[in-house]
């Protein structure tokens, strides 16, 4: 055997052992990282929820929730509908291009049918739960004047929506309420979390 | 001492002593770290705050460890958990107020110790190594402290962590999957406080502990720099060893007794009077349990996060995104790693420094100071504006230090340290 060292030899097997390990370690990074992944419990909690809708009165909010946050169902009237062309000059975002909803809920009603609205109850300000006030006119508690035409108002700092989540201009909410993924199984079930099929 | 006989009527300690040695360098490493690791003789008040950072460390792990054993890493549980700790586990209220007090003179001491290096140059050649393995300390310290602000699950807490993690989410294409995986839920769930749990009990203080040997470490191969910025290796005695050197023991190890001791008065002092500091150290919507539905009236960090999130908040959404917020916001910290290599003054310590650093530095710490104002108020002005021109300070400061560093009037440096 001769004494001398074969560098080249040496190099390649020690590039060649590395990077056989840099794979390997690789390999086993991977279940530790997808550990964080949510889990299957975390997963059908976070399913798509199915909503009865068939006996909500015109008018009428139904609440629900998913994945921890509240999703609000609204049956609008025709008046109710016939009111968000009306109120287009005060808002801040009409075509609800700074906003975030699925790109079937993209037009005025933001809904896929304009009858049954459907929207996230967080606050785009600060997180907080925007009441109904689809009442309109002065309330009772004098938050709301003799001109509020009807919609949502967050308790928390005065943020105004209109029936379609559309926020108010001079508010401190910067954009729309966020509309969910959702879908109709049926005509009297809404899946929310679910997104409607594109030839919908 | 090695593989000597223990000397007549020292006794049978200085035979166990002897048996170590021979199996293990006990004697070796206190002398190469403490009773021979050679400091320069002229540390002055800014020389205690890495001692100081190093006590908390140790008191943080300690307490740590007792506020496992009480508290309860769920969602249902945690917030209750800490009531229980504070009402009716003995000497509970004191352990979990040394933590949470201990958290921020974490953050007071590790301020003020960067602040000593800029001073001093203490991360000029041939300490960058060091200066890099202090901002990683620093780095993964901010992310204990955030994963432990979870903990309490108070309504501040929850909201915090929602904050920050969108932050994540800033981020193009990747950004909502980037926060499903670091939440594991939807939204900040029991999931969520479980895993910022294991990072805050276990992964980090073992990061943290590993970086702090690695600084020590590295400043004992390199030795301490010192007010003057010389380098007192380059004169040395008879015996080999500097002669503006003193041992770390006895000469630091009682110096920095003392120097605990003011630091300890000023603790107890908070500890006992005034744990919540205002508000500052313990916020005010931490005291109601966390509520996804209810967002508190004004989300801020606690105090030591806030110059960045002031920084954070000054930079405005374009292009249809707040990615870049986040952006300068990690750019802030990261440009700390490259401070070795822009100061390019042929002299380290201020003292030696003409008049341009000197102002560079004061407006700097000043403005650091501002912008940790601005990120506890809400975005109004006169804070908008003023968050703006302190991220443009701040960024300048370091930024043009390649520029201004050069052309500032210098004094000789002398040969050897000055009292």
């Amino acid at each position: 055997m001769s004494e001398a060292i074969d560098r080249g030899r040496r190099q390649l097997l020690t590039a060649a052992t590395a990077l056989t390990g840099a794979v390997g370690v690789a390999f086993a990074a991977v279940p530790f990282l997808a550990s964080w992944k949510p889990s299957a419990r975390a997963k059908a909690l976070g399913a798509p929820v199915e909503i009865d809708i068939s006996k909500l009165e015109p008018g009428a909010m139904l609440k629900i929730e998913w994945r921890g946050k509240p999703v609000m169902v609204v049956r609008r009237t025709p008046e109710m509908i016939a009111k968000l062309v009306a109120s287009e000059a005060q808002l801040a975002d009409p075509g609800s291009d700074q906003s975030r909803q699925p790109g079937y809920a993209k037009n005025p009603a933001r809904a896929i049918n304009p009858e049954y609205f459907v929207v996230l109850g967080v606050c785009t300000h600060l997180g907080c739960l925007p009441q109904n006030r689809f009442q309109p006119g002065a309330s009772a508690d004098g938050v709301l004047t003799a001109d509020w035409p009807g919609g949502f108002f967050c308790p928390c700092h005065g943020s105004m929506f209109d029936l379609s989540g559309r926020v108010y201009r001079g508010v401190p909410a910067p954009t729309n309420l966020e509309i969910p993924p959702y879908s109709f199984a049926d005509s009297g079930h809404i899946v929310i979390g679910l997104d409607q099929a594109k030839e919908a | 001492m090695a593989g000597q006989a223990a000397p007549a009527g020292t006794g049978r300690l200085a035979a166990l002593g002897a048996w170590i040695d021979e199996r293990f360098p006990m004697t070796k490493l206190w002398k190469e770290h403490v009773s021979e690791y050679y400091a320069p003789k002229n540390f002055n008040f800014w020389y205690y705050f890495g001692s100081i950072a190093l006590f908390v460390l140790v008191l943080q792990i300690v307490t740590g460890i007792f506020l496992t054993m009480s508290y309860k890493p769920s969602a249902t549980e945690a917030f209750g958990s800490v009531e229980y700790i504070m009402r009716d586990v003995e000497w509970g209220w004191l352990i979990r107020y040394l933590h949470s007090t201990g958290a921020s003179a974490f953050f007071i001491a590790v301020y003020l110790h960067m602040f000593r290096a800029l001073l001093y140059g203490s991360h000029r050649k041939p300490r960058e190594l060091l200066w890099i393995f202090g901002v990683l300390i620093f780095l993964a310290l901010m992310a204990e402290a955030f994963f432990g602000y979870l903990l309490p699950w108070g309504n501040m807490s929850y909201w915090g962590a929602q904050v920050i993690v969108s932050l994540f989410g800033t981020f193009p294409v990747i950004g909502d999957a980037l926060i499903e995986w670091i939440r594991g839920d939807y939204f900040i769930s029991d999931i969520t406080l479980n895993r910022f749990f294991a990072l805050h009990v276990v992964a980090l203080p073992l990061v943290l502990i590993f970086l702090v040997v690695a600084h020590i470490l590295a400043l004992h191969e390199v030795g301490s720099n010192n007010p003057d910025g010389i380098e007192i290796k380059k004169t040395k005695g008879g015996d080999g060893h500097p002669l503006d050197g003193i041992p770390f023991h006895p000469y630091y190890t009682v110096k920095d007794l003392f120097g605990l001791s003011v630091f300890l008065v000023l603790f107890a002092a908070v500890l006992f009077f005034a744990p919540e500091f205002g508000g500052l150290f313990l916020e005010a919507p931490n005291f109601e349990p966390a509520n996804p539905l209810l967002t508190p009236e004004h989300i801020a960090p606690v105090w030591y996060f806030t110059p960045y999130y002031a920084i954070l908040r000054a930079v405005p959404a374009f292009a249809g995104t707040q990615v870049w917020g986040v952006l300068v916001l990690f750019a802030a910290v990261f440009i700390l790693f490259f401070v070795p290599w822009l100061d390019k003054a042929p002299v380290k310590s201020i003292r030696y420094r003409g008049p341009i650093y000197k102002v560079a530095l004061m407006v700097f710490a000043a403005n650091f100071i501002m912008l940790g104002y601005c990120g506890l108020k809400p975005v109004v002005q006169p804070f908008k504006t003023l968050s703006v021109i302190g991220t443009i300070i701040y960024f300048g400061f370091f930024l043009a230090m390649p520029w201004y560093s050069r052309i500032d009037r210098f004094k000789p440096e002398p040969a050897r340290v000055t009292s």
